[in-house]
């Protein structure tokens, strides 16, 4: 075994395009590992994990590339990094040559500007909004490590100013029918939409499109909006904001639990709203929320999507979206191949809000998930990377994302443990979410193809049947051809889903017993 | 009352990008007016020396 780096003093690359040249790099023939980044005192200690250390690396500076190779032989190593330049710029094309190194010069440039999108590493993060903000720009914060001091104060400050902070740790909004972050491509129309959960916004935007109706705004607020702390300051002048613009007919809410006080001051303020609300706050109490005055409250996603349009629009409701006979047909069939061993569910999302609802509805109908983020704390994961029984792993957590992308942009990791599960012979049922939108993966199912079809391969193998069980979140006008998607999925033999709701509904089919 | 969110609401929306490229390629392919800027670490990433600045500022 063979290792090397480089250090390139001042050139600094964001992550993803970091992230883009390690793995072009990690294919080839012979590379064990690599490491391309950036040199953060985080970053440094990555390294020194794997068994990279040096003098210079650990006097290297965030502003400083480090690229690490380690590999079967010193040609190879040496091959690479003599090359790094090639590696750089093949990934390069889109980089922009402007000359505007700070958001002031960006400024000077655009003088009207009115949103800064911001998604630089934590530390710097509140600086740089800080300064948005005293400029007068709104701010789309997608940066997380973000303090919740930090983030306080430049809520407040923002509210004083009239402006508003979506984040930090925002993944996606709509502002006027564009997308910013990770997002769909969803119609304008009458629904305002208010998410602190990302991909929970993504979905009801999604399935609000997919229904016929279209969105107004949707508005991220971070995932830390709803805490006792920050106590719903982007939330409220969203929905300040919402309330008052002209296109907005009905609002509604998508989030996980708030604090109880910040749902306490959250529901005082819907009820002076002038438009009706809509609020599916996951995992809270239905009891707590339901009879409030101009407050409609929605189990699921789903639920929500209905209930908005419908108040929307004035007719009578959309029908409950069950299981169709044909789909539990197809249900009864995949169980019957099963071998007498298999018995358990191991769902491996990208999606957060997703792996949150999915336990919700599971626990609704009488199991208990095991996750690493459970909705109960007495069914935390020791260890990640270990199912126990019925396990639903939230592959988009800080644990597997810090160095290493989302796996809503690379599939990697989760194709590793869609194998490692398929290794299980008591696992009877997969389930795996699928996140179309602006800046995910251009082709999500095909990263995993080649994973399904082995595992379902070795489940045949060993005389079981695997049952693979996915969800797309999803638009037809999403740069990702859906329909191709969904047709790759159906090919392979899995039960493709429209919806979390409707895919986690599956599997609690899917594990009732005879 | 007209704010600078209500302002936002009412577009067209003109985008400073500082970080992650991507974000500036997607919102331009939606005719959005942004403005890249070529981020990196103040002070060259020297904690010291960004303490400093932030003193003087």
């Amino acid at each position: 075994m063979a290792s090397g780096f480089v250090i390139r003093k001042n050139q600094y690359y964001d992550s993803v395009f970091l992230m883009s040249v390690n793995r072009r790099i990690s294919e080839v023939k012979g590379v064990q590992q690599t490491a391309v980044l950036m040199g953060s005192p985080t970053n440094k200690q990555l390294l020194l994990e794997i068994g990279v250390q040096d003098d210079q690396i650990k006097a290297a500076l965030p502003n400083d590339l480090i690229v690490a190779v380690i590999a079967e032989t010193p040609a190879i190593v040496e091959n690479i990094l003599g090359r790094l330049d090639e590696w750089l710029e093949a990934i390069q094309e889109n980089t922009s040559s402007l000359n505007v190194r700070t958001l002031e010069e960006g400024l000077s440039k655009k003088p009207n500007a009115n949103l800064a999108v911001i998604s630089v590493p934590g530390e710097y993060a509140a600086r740089e909004a800080k300064i948005a903000l005293k400029a007068g720009l709104n701010v789309f914060l997608f940066s997380d490590n973000v303090s919740i001091e930090d983030e306080l104060e430049l809520k407040k400050f923002s509210a004083q100013q009239g402006l508003l902070v979506m984040g930090p740790d925002c993944g996606t909004s709509l502002i006027g029918g564009v997308g910013i972050g990770f997002a769909n491509v969803v119609r304008r129309g009458p629904i305002g939409a208010i998410g602190a959960a990302g991909t929970g916004l993504q979905e009801f935007t999604s399935q609000v499109n997919n229904a016929g109706s279209g969105i107004s705004h949707a508005i991220g607020t971070g995932s830390h909006d709803l805490s006792e702390k920050i106590a719903g300051l982007t939330t409220l002048s969203a929905l300040d904001a919402l309330d008052a613009d002209k296109q907005t007919r009905v609002i509604a809410i998508i989030s996980k639990p708030p604090a109880p006080s910040t749902l306490a001051t959250l529901i005082k303020r819907i009820e002076t709203c002038k438009k009706p609300v809509v609020g599916c706050f996951l995992g809270v109490d239905p009891g707590l929320i339901s009879g409030k005055p101009n407050l409609q409250s929605a189990r699921t996603i789903d639920d929500a999507v209905r209930i908005a349009i419908t108040c929307s629009n004035g007719q009578a409701g959309l029908p409950a979206g069950n299981l169709t006979h044909e789909e539990l047909d197809t249900i009864h069939k995949e169980k019957k191949a099963w071998s007498s061993e298999q018995k358990y569910l191991r769902g491996i999302l990208a999606g957060g809000t997703f792996c949150y609802q999915s336990q919700q509805i599971l626990r609704e109908a009488g199991y208990s998930l095991f996750s690493n983020s459970p909705f109960d704390q007495k069914y935390r994961l020791a260890d990640p990377d270990h199912s126990i029984e019925h396990t639903i792993v939230d592959m988009g957590d800080d644990y597997y994302t810090v160095g290493k992308p989302h796996p809503m942009i690379d599939g990697t990791l989760r194709k590793r443990r869609i194998l490692v599960e398929s290794h299980d012979p008591r696992v009877a049922v997969l389930y795996l979410d699928f996140i179309l939108g602006y800046n995910a993966s251009m082709d999500p199912v095909g990263e995993l193809l080649d994973a399904i079809l082995e595992a379902k391969r070795i489940s045949a193998q060993r005389g079981g049947a695997l049952t693979i069980v996915a969800s797309v979140c999803g638009t037809e006008t999403d740069p990702q051809d859906i329909n191709f998607q969904i047709k790759m999925l159906t090919e392979a033999g899995v039960l493709v889903f429209r919806s979390n709701a409707l895919a986690s509904a599956a599997c609690c089919e899917l594990l009732e017993q005879g | 009352m007209e704010t600078l969110l209500s302002k936002l609401l009412s577009g067209p929306l003109i985008a400073i990008n500082l970080g992650l490229t991507l974000f500036a390629v997607s919102l331009e392919q939606q005719g959005v007016e942004v403005v890249r800027v070529d981020w990196a670490p103040p002070a060259g990433g020297d904690q010291e020396m960004m303490d400093l600045l932030e003193e003087l500022l």
